[in-house]
């Protein structure tokens, strides 16, 4: 426990609060842009905006899985767990996500299809070895942080020879990303002065991983830890980059990245999966190379090609925000929608949905400020 | 001889038996079951009038009544079973009045194939906390569904409960007053997730399920005058206070720092992505009172074993929003907003 309550400490974020307040410079603002949900939620679970100086300005990512994932992939889910002697496990959040029309995989459960909630990959392998008449597919979401226990759970369905389990894999890539967001200029992102970067991701890719970006926009980003006291120390190593122009990596979670990541994690992603032609993301469109696929050894665990479906494109609110919001072009509280017809229990956009969203985060924590 | 044998009493095989539907048929069976596990268990005077009703009198004065019903999973749980929550559940929303718990009813609904053997462990502990609450059960029903369509036992509690002359729950609210929270957040919630089948984790951690009625009557002696008083079951701490704020359209200042919660809820919490103050108690309770009032109403409570780690935790603020912000542990200010979803499925 103590490894975490060192981490939050308010005498010490007291100090860095005046730190950060010494070396901004009035005259100017600050955007900052948390990459990671997991940000998202520790800045306002521990109430950061209100320790920070006025003209410095967070503005939510991409880096929520829940959120990015489009409809389509979700009506997709959901048709599987409507299969005949079909169980979909998936994790908490992603269940109550609505896809067309406002259906979700809670809804699904509700009308009758067998969906679980699981903590693990781990516990989906167990559920098919338990249920050998049935066909238990489980729905794989997120960055690189949730992939190699996919990359796992692949082999070890591989070497138990298992007949009923697939995965529905929908795991994305985090650089690429941040590309995407930089490069549009159709409707560019706020002018943002840096990246607070993303903790888990990059203890699995490492820390060089972003360096091609951050090069290519001069952009500064610094890796961060996910506890409130790295996200503050991590926001006055910024703004000094700031102040100094300087652009490029720097680690402030120095305790668990590498520059060259986890080589294990890698080399068991490596040999499981391959990167898709393109995928697309909620917010940001189709994106070339930036969603990994099932290796062709492992065909029979993928649920897609056991599975095959015509999922017709997906329809999104009209008046939902959420691609816009992800990329940082307007703010949940600039949604017609956000705290009137969407709100957490009644979530119109994928936003709305996991606490690391930026919409469920702000309605939850944030509307004070 | 003959006469003998009809007079003899079958005995319901309590140890390999399972819940069979005509226990539930209002035949001989059901008469069975009443007879020889639920009189026994409860026995007292009101049961053994054996009638479909309790007869019973009560001295002039304002009653409560309350109805709860419960369909924990697991129905054993460490610190406590779906049978002793059952009485403590509705003892506490009697309580929460003020009042003095007197009678209670209980309503089964069994699935068929549920071993006798469960029940009665359930009977019996129901049957124990009822009595050294001093609250009798004294009527009830048994009700049978086919397998599939329950989940072994659920169990409904209606009580009814007396306010002495002196209690006053004023049910107004004004900015300085005190919230006083009886002591640590969260025990129950993760004691009963530690034991699910898909999470098990080890932890020492039992449930704080307790009656509540005899610390509430200490609080009363001591200041008559309280605010509001509630138990902060499922939805937890923030889910009353948030509840409180809209009612009685006013805000509350919290503060992290002053919330007791033990460091193995706050790891399980930690690891579980939850937070402890959505997590559900069964034997807590916070109340608001006069800031003149509030150290006299501490005293009172850290008598009372239950209320040893009680602690001042914030105040009513004047907010046309009705929001609960909180200092978090780490100096900044947030909003504390109401559960959404369901953190824990089926706890109590």
């Amino acid at each position: 426990m103590k490894y975490i309550s060192e981490f939050r400490n308010a005498e010490i974020a007291k100090g860095l609060a005046q730190k950060i307040q010494e070396a901004v410079d009035p005259n100017r603002q600050y955007a900052l842009m948390e990459f990671c949900g997991g940000h998202t939620h520790a800045i306002h679970r521990y109430g950061l905006p209100s320790l920070l100086p006025k003209n410095i300005e967070l503005i939510h990512g991409p880096g929520c899985p829940v959120c990015i994932l489009p409809i389509a992939r979700i009506d997709y889910a959901i048709a599987l767990s409507h299969l005949p002697k079909v169980i979909l496990c998936s994790y908490g959040d992603m269940l109550r996500v609505p896809g067309s029309d406002q259906y979700s995989l809670l809804k699904a459960r509700a009308k009758g299809a067998d969906v679980r909630m699981v903590y693990s990959i781990d516990d989906a392998l167990k559920i098919a070895e338990q249920n050998p008449s049935q066909e238990v597919i489980f729905f794989a979401i997120g960055f690189e942080t949730t992939t190699p226990p996919t990359a796992v759970a692949l082999m070890q369905a591989q070497a138990k020879k298992l007949k009923n389990f697939s995965i529905f894999c929908n795991h994305v890539l985090t650089p690429i990303a941040m590309h995407t967001l930089l490069e549009n200029t159709t409707e560019p992102s706020p002018n943002l002065d840096g990246f607070i970067g993303p903790s888990h991701v990059s203890i699995v890719i490492g820390s060089d991983a972003y360096k091609n970006v951050a090069e290519k926009f001069q952009k500064p980003v610094v890796i961060a830890g996910f506890e409130p006291l790295d996200v503050m120390h991590s926001i006055l190593m910024l703004v000094k980059m700031i102040n100094a122009q300087e652009y490029g990596i720097q680690n402030q979670y120095t305790r668990a990245v590498s520059s060259t990541g986890s080589t294990q994690a890698l080399k068991l992603i490596e040999k499981t999966l391959e990167l898709r032609d393109t995928f697309e993301w909620r917010g940001l469109g189709w994106i070339r190379h930036s969603a990994l696929q099932i290796r062709k050894e492992f065909d029979a665990f993928n649920a897609e090609l056991r599975f095959p479906l015509n999922i017709p494109e997906g329809k999104e609110h009209k008046a939902c925000e959420c691609s816009r919001i992800l990329r940082g072009v307007k703010k949940p509280q600039d949604c017609k929608l956000f705290a009137t017809a969407c709100t957490p229990e009644n979530p119109l956009g994928s936003c709305m949905v996991s606490s690391e969203g930026a919409c469920a985060a702000h309605y939850a924590y944030g509307r004070i400020s | 001889m003959t006469t003998e044998i009809f007079k003899a009493k079958p005995k319901i095989n309590l140890k390999h038996g399972v819940v069979e539907m005509n226990h539930g048929a209002g035949g001989r069976a059901t008469h069975q079951l009443v007879e020889q596990l639920f009189m026994p268990a409860f026995d007292n005077p009101w049961l053994a009038q054996a009638q479909d009703q309790a007869s019973f009198q009560v001295e002039p004065s304002r009653l409560v009544m309350t109805t709860d019903s419960h369909v924990i999973s697991p129905l054993f749980f460490p610190g406590g079973d779906i049978g002793s929550l059952a009485v403590y559940g509705t003892i506490n929303d009697i309580a929460m009045a003020g009042a003095k718990p007197l009678y209670l009813s209980a309503s089964f609904i069994l699935e068929e194939g549920f071993a006798l053997r469960e029940l009665q462990k359930i009977v019996l502990s129901m049957a124990k906390a009822a009595r050294e609450a001093h609250v009798a059960v004294i009527t009830g029903d048994t009700k049978v569904v086919e397998k599939g369509k329950g989940d072994g036992v659920f169990i409904t509690t209606t009580g009814i409960g007396a306010v002495p002359q002196h209690v006053n729950i004023t049910h107004k609210l004004s900015p300085e007053d005190k919230i006083i929270l009886s002591g640590f957040i969260g025990d129950h919630g993760i004691a009963v997730m530690s034991q699910r089948q898909n999470l098990q984790f080890n932890t020492d951690l039992i449930s704080d399920s307790a009656p509540l009625h005899e610390l509430t009557k200490t609080m009363f002696e001591a200041v008559p005058h309280l605010n509001c008083l509630r138990d902060p079951t499922r939805g937890g701490l923030a889910g009353t206070l948030n509840e409180w704020a809209n009612h009685y359209d006013v805000g509350f200042f919290i503060d992290e720092n002053a919330i007791p919660v033990r460091d193995a809820v706050r790891g399980a919490c930690e690891l579980l992505g939850l937070d402890p103050l959505y997590v559900a108690n069964e034997g807590k309770l916070v109340t608001v009172c006069s800031a003149s009032d509030a150290e006299k109403v501490l005293i009172a409570m850290k008598a009372h074993p239950l209320g040893k780690q009680a602690a001042v935790i914030g105040e009513v603020i004047a907010d046309s929003n009705c929001f609960v912000q909180m200092k978090t542990i780490f100096g900044g200010t947030r909003i504390v907003d109401w559960l959404t979803g369901d953190q824990l499925p089926r706890i109590c």
